[in-house]
């Protein structure tokens, strides 16, 4: 079986602030209609990483491509216009404009990007709402619904062009087990139906084993003196088979063997 | 025995006021120094009120006792909880060696070994770098070179309209014209009228001595038309507006919702800064415009209460002041009102993580918009000149 082209490829990525490398060599591709989940603990850079492939952070090293367009360099400005058409981005918050209602923001990506009259972008405004469950709360404002219901909104703005590549940060944070299960139902749901390709940002070990086809494990003590990837593979063959102890660790939600033998 | 004094800080008052109902046992501390070492004897309640109490007097006489080992008798503790347990950590590291326990039950024992774990001293901050002059220049010229690159952005943003012109919301702009506008009205009326009541008031004090009380008119109306109408607008523009729009275009950065907008391939610069400059240019001379005529009805009230008819003062202001005065100064108004909203704006989008900074950007988005204001004010004052207007 021939590898398909990758819909994202990052290479050799690094992201210094200041004297602290957070890490390096972070390379990775996702192919199209693939769940790809970026995990690890917190503070290892999962949502750095994150930024830069959406291109709103310059990586200190390394390179990014969207469907073939560069988007990181002196030459990216020209890649990131192209790219941005090809992708939809959930935030961590949900990232909701809050002047606008919840059908207000799925439909402005509609109103600036395409010739739809104001009808047809209601119209497909409240399918993008009700194919995330949010038929009802059209006409609702961002202040008045919970962050379960911001996260899946702003999963709706996200399609709203209906983009082969969707980035989700941390969709589960915060959220009862069974909102992120329906969560997570929701993203293969949108997978199998539309075809989607899916970046997802998580550290929540049940949404991984459930959705995700490969992962990628960072940690911030890779190397001596940076964070890096310490994994890459199917969460199911990693949670068997890795030999690595933070991953092992990770997916039997144990302590590290440095810090197992407190008294 | 050698040396045996007891410390227990006026038990009766203190502890009683501190220690809750019903575990009235109040804390105390014993030093018996002997030829084997120090052994601190406490007694009582070790809690939050009993480590209170006995924090320096223990840590003092463990610093004492550092010549030689260190004992801990608790058989007379009757309660401890993690504070006690702190103040014995503290103890040992303070005498700087692990004292021996006796009469501690395994309660106290456990909380001890947690304390000892964690640690009680405090590691030394990392001292803030110093800032040196050089610094200090090469941020004042960072924020004015940001300022003029921000300058230079709204106006490529300007170039790329006709291509983002759906970008470009009408709506905002009569909204943010309504905020910024007609909703200041009341404000700048009142301010107008009562800083040409108070102008003509004041000046005809010291032109009456004179015979010239009939000329506050001419000072009145040439101030307020070529400076004081369009500063006064503007100091309430940048309090009023420029704030708000720190304020709301902060909270959206910090809500991600600008990194939304990017993403989306949706220029901040065309969605949020272009409507709101353009807003505030369209309303100052109207502002000020007003402003200057409410100011004129102040300086007239108090004219005709000094006997002066209507025509009189009518055509004293028409003989000090031109249309240039006039016009002159809603230009400037224009231009303020524009200064004022992208210094707004600009603190807005420059504003960094958590809800503090949103307030650190309303605050410099007044405070830059009023030096901008008057900056501005002096550089017009030189061009006026130089053009002989």
């Amino acid at each position: 079986m021939s590898e398909p082209t990758p819909l994202l490829q990052a290479t050799g990525l690094a992201q210094r602030f200041g004297a602290r490398t957070i890490y390096r060599d972070v390379s990775f591709s996702v192919a199209p209609g693939e769940v790809f989940v970026i995990l690890g603990g917190s503070g290892c850079g999962k949502s750095t990483v994150l930024r830069q492939a959406v291109g709103l952070l310059p990586p200190t090293a390394g390179s990014i491509e969207i469907a073939g367009h560069t988007i990181t360099g002196r030459a990216g400005e020209a890649g990131r216009a192209v790219a941005r058409r090809l992708i939809g981005v959930m935030f961590q918050s949900g990232a909701l404009f809050g002047s606008l209602s919840l059908l207000g923001n799925v439909s402005l990506p509609l109103e600036i990007f395409t010739d739809l009259p104001p009808e047809a972008r209601d119209a497909v405004a409240r399918v993008k709402l009700g194919q995330v469950g949010l038929a009802d709360a059209a006409a609702l404002y961002p202040a008045e619904i919970s962050g379960g219901m911001a996260k899946r909104a702003a999963i709706a703005r996200a399609m709203a062009l209906d983009p082969p590549l969707l980035f989700l940060d941390e969709p589960s944070a915060g959220l009862d087990p069974i909102t992120s299960a329906e969560l997570d139902r929701l993203i293969l749901d949108l997978r199998d139906d539309l075809g989607a390709t899916f970046v997802v940002v998580t550290h929540e070990l049940a949404s991984i084993m459930a959705i995700a086809d490969r992962c990628l494990m960072l940690d911030r003590n890779a190397y001596p003196d940076a964070g890096g990837v310490i994994a890459i593979g199917d969460p199911h063959d990693l949670a068997a088979n890795s030999t690595h102890p933070m991953v092992r660790a990770f997916f039997h939600r144990t302590l590290m063997p440095a810090t197992a033998g407190e008294p | 025995m050698p040396g045996l004094h007891t410390e227990s800080p006026s038990p009766a008052t203190s502890s009683s006021a501190t220690s809750p109902p019903g575990t009235s046992s109040p804390a105390g501390l014993t030093t018996q120094s002997g030829g084997d070492g120090t052994v601190l004897a406490f007694s009582g309640q070790l809690d939050a009120a009993g480590a209170a109490q006995l924090w320096r007097p223990t840590l003092r006489a463990a610093h004492a006792a550092a010549s030689g080992p260190l004992g801990f008798d608790l058989q007379a503790v009757s309660g401890i909880d993690m504070l006690g347990a702190t103040l014995l950590a503290a103890a040992e590291a303070a005498h700087g060696s692990p004292a021996t326990v006796t009469g501690a039950d395994p309660k106290t024992t456990t909380l001890l070994a947690r304390a000892r774990a964690a640690g009680t001293e405090a590691k030394p901050a990392p001292r803030p770098p110093r800032i040196t002059a050089r610094q200090m220049l090469a941020a004042g010229f960072g924020a004015v070179s940001g300022g003029v690159a921000f300058v230079g952005e709204a106006v490529i943003a300007v170039i790329h309209l006709p291509s983002r012109w759906r970008m470009f919301r009408l709506g905002d702009v009569l909204r943010e014209a309504d905020q910024a506008g007609f909703r200041a009205l009341p404000l700048v009326l009142l301010l107008g009228y009562l800083i040409g009541l108070i102008l003509a008031f004041q000046s005809s004090i010291p032109m009456r001595q004179f015979g010239a009380d009939l000329f506050v008119a001419n000072l009145v109306s040439i101030s307020l038309l070529r400076e004081l109408g369009p500063l006064l607008a503007a100091v309430v523009l940048a309090g009023r507006t420029g704030s708000a729009f720190a304020a709301e275009i902060g909270t959206m950065k910090v809500n991600q919702e600008i990194d939304a907008l990017v993403v989306m391939g949706i220029d901040p610069m065309t969605l949020l800064v272009l409507p709101r400059m353009l807003a505030a240019l369209l309303v100052m001379p109207v502002l000020t415009l007003l402003l200057d005529f409410a100011g004129l009805l102040g300086m007239t009230t108090v004219m005709t209460g000094f006997g002066y008819s209507l025509p009189a003062i009518q055509a004293q202001v028409q003989s000090a002041a031109t249309v240039g005065d006039l016009t002159g100064g809603l230009l400037k108004a224009a231009v303020f009102g524009a200064a004022v909203a992208a210094i707004g704006c600009r603190s807005g989008l420059g504003t960094g993580i958590g809800p503090r900074a949103v307030g650190f950007s309303a605050t410099a988005a007044v405070v830059g918009g009023i030096v901008a204001t008057i900056l501005i004010d002096g550089l017009f004052a030189i061009l006026f000149y130089r053009l002989g207007l």
